[in-house]
């Protein structure tokens, strides 16, 4: 099976290259955007049917590397079984 | 004193430190490859040098963070040993764990490349015996050296004198202009400056922190 995690900067963290977007986006015209935050994407393939046992083997591949919680949060979706 | 400078893959400020600890500040220096898992109880500091370990994948720091030798280094810091982390060392002390915060993007997103005055925020043994005020003129040169914490564990590293470096001026937005700070024993820390670069005749700077080191682990003996 497949796990995506989805992880982005806390709140309290300023993301320069989000916000280099956003400007670029209203110089396009787009006067309604209000900000930009970007993030990253990152699929694990997993081979492994037991949904639980892969979430937590993903849980914790988060908190050992993938993830820094001083700065990030994340979340994490299942694509197939 | 004897020193070990670990190489990581993308490490590219690893010969520049062996040069400034053997020639300028006359160490004798064992080189560390970060696959090894050594005892290095016999060494008087270690040092993570600066570069792009592991091409800066994922972030920087993390890939090196999690390779064999740092586990190693890890013990070492518990037992009291000294580590400096210049850089992309900061960055993987950081990630490690080894200390707090973390380093991101610089907020204007440049790489910024040139000398700099720091200044020595609280007097502290990386750099006596300077005290606190006395300012420093040492390169730097990254794109992410920007340092966040959440405000609440500024408090508290402020309060400790753990943070001992700030720019003079905002160089990269980093929080409070934070360059360097320590762990709460003050045997490890961890600097964005590079004072390898500044240990000759052209700027002797970094060697004030060489000086500082031999200090240390002259009182530990």
């Amino acid at each position: 099976m497949k796990a995506r995690v989805h992880i982005f900067f806390k709140d309290s963290v300023f993301d320069p290259q989000g916000s280099t977007v956003a400007t670029s986006l209203q110089k396009l015209g787009f006067s309604k955007v209000k900000n930009v935050r970007m993030g990253k994407v990152i699929d694990v393939e997993i081979d492994s049917t037991f949904l639980e046992e892969a979430k937590r083997d993903v849980n914790k591949m988060c908190e050992k590397l993938l993830v820094n919680p001083v700065i990030e949060t994340y979340r994490v979706e299942f694509l197939e079984k | 004193m004897k020193v070990g400078v670990i190489t990581f893959p993308g490490s590219n400020c690893d010969d520049d430190c062996i040069f400034a600890l053997e020639k300028n500040a006359e160490c004798e220096v064992e080189t560390l490859w970060h696959k090894d898992t050594p005892s290095l109880g016999e060494l008087d500091l270690i040092v993570l040098p600066g570069g792009f370990s592991y091409g800066d994948y994922l972030r920087t720091g993390a890939m090196a963070a999690v390779s064999p030798i740092m586990d190693s280094v890890k013990e070492y810091a518990d037992k009291g040993g000294l580590v400096l982390g210049i850089c992309n060392g900061f960055q993987i002390l950081c990630e490690s764990g080894l200390l707090p915060g973390a380093l991101v993007r610089n907020q204007n997103q440049g790489f910024v490349c040139k000398d700099i005055e720091l200044e020595i925020t609280h007097s502290n043994p990386w750099t006596s015996p300077l005290s606190a005020g006395a300012l420093l003129c040492l390169p730097i040169a990254h794109g992410e050296g920007r340092y966040v914490v959440d405000p609440e564990k500024y408090e508290e590293l402020d309060r400790k004198g753990q943070i001992i470096f700030r720019y003079k001026e905002d160089i990269n937005g980093s929080y409070q202009r934070i360059a360097g700070i320590t762990n709460e024993r003050m045997n490890v820390c961890g600097m964005m400056p590079h004072p390898e670069r500044a240990s000759d005749l052209r700027s002797r700077d970094g060697m004030k922190i060489w000086n500082a080191v031999r200090k240390m682990v002259g009182g530990k003996k």
